[in-house]
């Protein structure tokens, strides 16, 4: 297998809890991605210029101007729990 | 521990500083980003995270962090690319923040700081564009921290708000460095005008990290971070605490742990946060919905051009004119009293002197009315004409500082004060040297002993003649009759 993947770790670091049998899985399956992108890195790539971004567009800005806010009762609604005019969340474990 | 032990250790010390932007609006959306006290009210879409709601960045922020970076001297780069910073804390919803982690805007500055007349160039090592994350505030068990809390609120009003963070090289010895780094930091930064730089606020956050190693040696020791630290006082008090602790740990034959800690103002300690079982790994990589950024060679141009005058450039400008290191650093930090220095010192009033009255005099009468010194009375025409009275020998230069305080008292313009307060002094020759004859007159033996050679009786007969004129002559004028009238006898 020319690629190595600690699924397990990856899954920790994303808090995603899987099983034994999800662990096979998925492995294998992110696996195939890493092989793929080793065998694109493979490819003859000399006088290509680098690119960090498929369209040929840079910045995008917006200028610094305020709009107004959406109503607040409209997504704390929306959330589990709220207080305050803040979201509520259990007790942080660190 | 002794004195002896320390100096055998020398510390590396290296600063993060966060610094809020302070544009109209947030990073990446159009919500007011000068953080309202009523939760909530500046946080919708693109800072809650919901999916589809894209982040547009601001175009001042970006104006911003090119402004910081040119005025620390960095290269700024051409092209430059948003990361995301993957983590798990609800303090962003989006369980990422964006930020900048290869290509940042800015790298290679630096910065120059003076303690004890020791001049030291530190490194920066990168200044990068990032999102502040929202409030949260831990509810319950007591004190209110994250522990024992038992649950927690977000406010996202601050979430989004645009953060600049700039990293130094490891090149701050001491505590004393570093709290002289964070002062012109926050100088440069406020003279940017692209922050208020509050620390009691949080508009502007440091973060030091420490390690300590054997004098002479070069390899780093393990450092640690410190955070919590909101004010220039702390910032020197903690690295101190650091160092001292750290030592104490080595001394004991003990090791460092890499970590980060908390300082405590009250204790005047630091402790340590929570160890992560894990080592951080924030996994970043390159946000797919922001393009990449480009600042041309014309942008830079004009930023470079358009850099207000630095607290360096005015220190220089400030000594310069006469004026020493200590009163230098007092008018840099307050532009009202160095508005007032400089319409005086333009004017032809000398800057040693204005310098000592604005620095001195005036700063204590502000103290004590408490009122600001630009909201007194006190003009530049003022202290330009007091100047000019005291060259003149009109006003002695004790009477000059009761004038100075008149005047920033409302009395009016110091002549008028000093004429209705009688302070006015003679330097009309005939009338000086009237009552200089007069006391020669009565003191026949003190004009011998000079005669002799014996000058003693001169600050006698000074004294006299002072007595005759009211204490209103001008000494210099009366010292030099005096002495003419003595020569001849």
């Amino acid at each position: 297998m020319p690629v190595e993947i600690d699924i397990a770790k990856v899954a920790n670091l994303a808090r995603i809890a899987l099983t034994e049998e999800e662990l096979t899985r998925y492995g294998s399956q992110l696996e195939d991605i890493l092989v793929h992108a080793e065998r694109v890195q493979g490819l003859p790539t000399e006088g290509v210029e680098p690119t960090s971004h498929p369209l040929p567009l840079v910045n995008g800005f917006r200028p610094d101007e305020t709009d107004e806010c959406l109503d607040r009762d409209s997504f704390l609604s929306q959330a589990p729990d709220s207080s305050d005019g803040q979201f509520r969340v259990p007790r942080i474990l660190g | 521990m002794t004195n002896a032990d320390v100096q055998t250790w020398a510390a590396v010390i290296g600063i993060e500083t966060h610094v809020e932007l302070s544009t109209k609006s947030k990073m990446f959306c159009g919500r007011r980003a000068d953080i309202p006290d009523e939760p909530n009210t500046a946080s919708c879409p693109a800072c809650l995270a919901p999916p589809g709601a894209p982040p547009v960045p601001n175009e001042q922020a970006i104006e911003g962090i090119v402004t910081i970076g040119t005025a620390l001297g960095c290269t700024i780069n051409e092209s430059s690319l948003f990361y995301r910073k993957n983590y798990f804390y609800p303090d962003l919803p989006k369980n990422y923040q964006i930020s900048q982690y290869t290509f940042p805007v800015c790298e290679f500055g630096s910065l120059d700081v003076e303690v004890d007349g020791e001049p030291t160039t530190i490194g920066i090592t990168r200044v990068h564009m990032e999102e502040d994350t929202g409030k949260s505030s831990h509810v319950g068990g007591g004190d209110g921290r994250i522990h024992d809390a038992d649950h927690t609120l977000l406010d996202f009003n601050r979430a989004g708000v645009p953060l600049v963070e700039i990293v130094t090289e490891p090149d701050i010895r001491s505590p004393e460095q570093a709290r002289a780094y964070g002062a012109e930091l926050q100088r440069i930064v406020r003279a940017l005008g692209v922050s208020d730089a509050k620390l009691e606020a949080g508009s502007m956050r440091f973060d030091a990290n420490v390690s300590v190693r054997r004098a002479g040696t070069e390899t780093l020791g393990t450092r640690t971070e410190t955070k919590n630290v909101n004010s220039l006082r702390s910032l020197q008090r903690a690295i101190a605490f650091e160092i001292d602790r750290q030592i104490g740990v080595l001394e004991d034959g003990g090791v460092i742990v890499q970590e980060t800690r908390h300082w405590n103002e009250d204790t005047g300690a630091t402790s340590s946060m929570r160890t992560k079982e894990e080592s951080e790994d924030y996994r970043y990589f390159q946000d797919p919905d922001l393009l990449p950024l480009e600042v041309s060679a014309e942008w830079r141009e004009r930023v470079k051009a358009s850099l207000p005058e630095l607290p360096a450039q005015m220190r220089a400008r400030f000594r310069n004119a006469g004026v020493d290191a200590v009163t230098a650093e007092i008018l840099v930090d307050s532009a009202e009293l160095a508005e007032l220095f400089e319409a005086a010192v333009a004017g032809g009033a000398p800057g040693k002197l204005i310098g000592n009255w604005l620095t001195g005099e005036a700063i204590a009468w502000s103290r004590r009315e408490e009122i600001e010194v630009n909201e007194s009375d006190l003009t530049a025409e003022h202290l330009i004409e007091l100047a000019t009275m005291i060259e003149d020998g009109k006003l002695s230069s004790t009477a000059g500082k009761d004038v100075l305080t008149a005047a920033m008292a409302g009395e009016g313009a110091p002549h008028d004060i000093a004429a209705a307060r009688d302070l006015l002094q003679v330097s009309d020759e005939g009338a000086i040297l009237e009552a200089v004859d007069m006391v020669l007159a009565d003191n026949p033996d003190a004009v011998d002993k000079i005669a002799a050679g014996d000058d003693k009786p001169i600050g006698f007969l000074m004294g006299q003649v002072m007595r005759h004129m009211g204490g209103k002559a001008d000494p210099t004028i009366v010292k030099q009759i005096l002495r003419d009238r003595t020569k001849g006898a």
